[in-house]
């Protein structure tokens, strides 16, 4: 399997503190992959540190074979890297309409039919579509910050806790379509949420003290008690 | 009566040009996070540059027409067209005044949008998110910047008239109402809608609108954030040289301290108006200017400390501002 996303004894810091310090993650073309961690771990500051918001010490983080480290954030989401922030990252003073144009690369005919098929997706963002995100509730702001990546044909996608905050109910909606999303995208997960990083995810991480600690199929994690008691606090 | 409306229209005319300082002030600091100081000596540099294009091109435009007229002084180091002797009778007519007032505008905008580049391009870009560096560099410039005007231009106060064709004065319901105040309130109106929908209708509006409540986010979304600071604090520094130059004519002279006297002004709006509210910076300088007009006729005495005091109350109680900052970052 040739990797998409790879990263090799991965260190990243935020002003004087190193935050990842070893963290070896690869990412296969068409795989959902879920990384996993307590709170705390440096699950989302490995999101971050491939965006290159967090500066990169050392080790490799490549992209097809592409050296992402030092590049600016805007360049790298170019490559084709959609990211969906943790707490939304929804502009309020934007409608529903004005943020998935912001997101968008250009607005050709190919661009329209993504967004069409992500208001039929999340058809409460084509009733809201004109209203001012700040009106929408968490669980629309949720999905219009999974919808705004996917107007642009990116090869991965980097989800950031998107159960957080959320309804159970709400989180099932979340999961059914990432589940339709994976079909066409690679996925590359973080949550804390076991069920819906067993219902989207193939493969596993998990970070603990930014580190890279276990990976493996999700069959396997589903089954081994103590794994998940060791790391993950279930 | 009379006196209420002539208090009005000069108020709403002080709160035009309160505005046009205040707006980029505000989304400069709302945006970019950048505390900026300079704002005053861009607004300086502003008036200077229309003055010196107004003067200058003028004394070519009468000396074309009249090759007779001749120089009677000079001031600041400028030829002082204002003494120009002109034959009885012999007036400039209203298209050549009109082309040498607007032309001298958009010298003056243009000036202070190339400043406004510079400045971000080689100083601002330096201290994103480091407030202290940021007041420290900008109060920096705005020191540099105020010095240059007097080894320029000299440190006297230069007499700065209003174009002819604004000069007038007219009576309306008992009241006194310059011509210029209305020029002010139409200009600020103006500039008003024009900003207002080019944040709600264009795509560096989205951007503007987004940027102030994450600009780290905008970028996640691909868009180099970066150029759009540099192009909007230039542009903010283009309306507080708009201001400048406007503001010359209005007091009838130009003189350095100007630039430091309005930025208080400017500060004290983005305050009480909220931090990068449009809609605020507008309601907080009309409500400035004309409070600063009231004042001075009914209470002189607190003329000085009224702005300042109400902007202590509206930090007291509602540090947000009056009409609250635009988004919750």
């Amino acid at each position: 399997m040739k990797s998409l996303l790879k990263t090799e004894n991965l260190v990243s810091y935020i002003g004087p503190y190193t935050i990842l310090q070893g963290v070896d993650i690869e990412v296969g073309h068409g795989e959902a992959v879920v990384i996993l961690g307590r709170n705390g771990a440096g699950k989302t500051t490995f999101l971050r540190t491939v965006m290159g918001l967090v500066h990169t010490r050392s080790g490799i983080l490549e992209l097809d074979g592409q050296n992402l480290a030092g590049m600016p954030t805007y360049a790298i989401q170019k490559l084709g890297i959609g990211y969906v922030p943790e707490n939304y990252g929804t502009f309020d003073l934007l409608t529903v309409e004005e943020n998935l144009r912001l997101a968008m690369w250009k607005e050709d005919a190919e661009t329209m039919e993504r967004r069409d098929y992500v208001l039929d997706l999340f058809p409460d963002l084509k009733v809201a579509y004109k209203k001012y995100s700040k009106t929408l509730s968490g669980g629309q702001r949720q999905m219009l910050s999974i919808a705004r990546p996917l107007v642009n044909n990116n090869k991965i996608l980097l989800i950031d806790e998107p159960s957080k905050g959320l309804a159970p109910v709400i989180i099932e909606r979340v999961a059914l379509a990432l589940r339709e999303i994976k079909k066409h995208t690679t996925v590359l997960l973080v949550e804390q949420n076991f069920a819906l990083a067993c219902a989207v995810g193939e493969r596993f991480y998990i970070i603990n003290e930014g580190k890279t600690v276990e990976n493996g199929v999700m069959e396997d994690l589903i089954k081994d008690k103590n794994l998940q008691a060791k790391y993950l606090g279930i | 009566m009379g006196t209420l409306i002539t208090l009005i229209v000069s108020g709403l005319a002080e709160g035009a040009l309160i505005f046009l300082m205040a707006s980029g002030l505000s989304i400069i600091l709302g945006m970019m996070g950048v505390i900026n100081f300079a704002h005053g000596t861009l607004f300086l540099w502003g008036g200077y540059a229309y003055m010196f294009s107004y003067y200058t091109i003028r004394a070519r435009v009468i000396l074309s027409v009249f090759p007779d007229a001749f120089q009677t002084g000079t001031q600041g180091g400028l030829l002082e067209v204002t003494g120009v002797q002109l034959q009885t009778g012999q007036v400039l007519p209203f298209t050549q005044e009109l082309f040498i007032f607007v032309v001298s505008i958009l010298i003056a905008v243009a000036v202070v949008f190339i400043m406004g580049i510079i400045f971000e391009k080689l100083f601002i870009n330096r201290v994103y998110g480091n407030a202290p560096a940021q007041i420290l560099i900008t109060l920096g410039l705005q020191v540099v910047f105020t010095d240059l005007v007097r080894v320029i231009w000299g440190p006297n106060m230069i007499p700065m008239s209003r174009p002819p064709f604004l000069d007038g004065v007219s009576s309306f319901a008992g009241g006194r109402i310059a011509h210029y105040n209305v020029f002010l309130i139409i200009v600020g109106a103006t500039v008003a809608i024009i900003i207002h929908r080019i944040i709600t209708k264009t795509r560096i509006g989205m951007v503007i609108r987004a940027g102030l409540q994450s600009p780290e986010n905008v970028e996640a979304l691909g868009i180099n954030i970066r150029k759009y600071f540099t192009v909007i604090f230039a542009s903010g520094a283009a309306l507080a040289g708009l201001g400048g130059a406007l503001y010359m004519p209005l007091v009838g002279n130009v003189v350095s301290s100007a630039g430091m006297n309005n930025q208080i002004l400017a500060f004290i709006v983005v305050v009480i108006g909220g931090l990068g509210n449009f809609m605020g910076s507008f309601l907080g300088s009309i409500f400035l200017g004309l409070m600063g007009v009231i004042v001075a006729v009914f209470l002189p005495a607190i003329s000085v400390v009224a702005n300042v005091l109400v902007m202590a109350i509206v930090l007291v109680f509602k540090p947000e501002g009056l009409f609250g900052k635009a988004v919750n970052k």
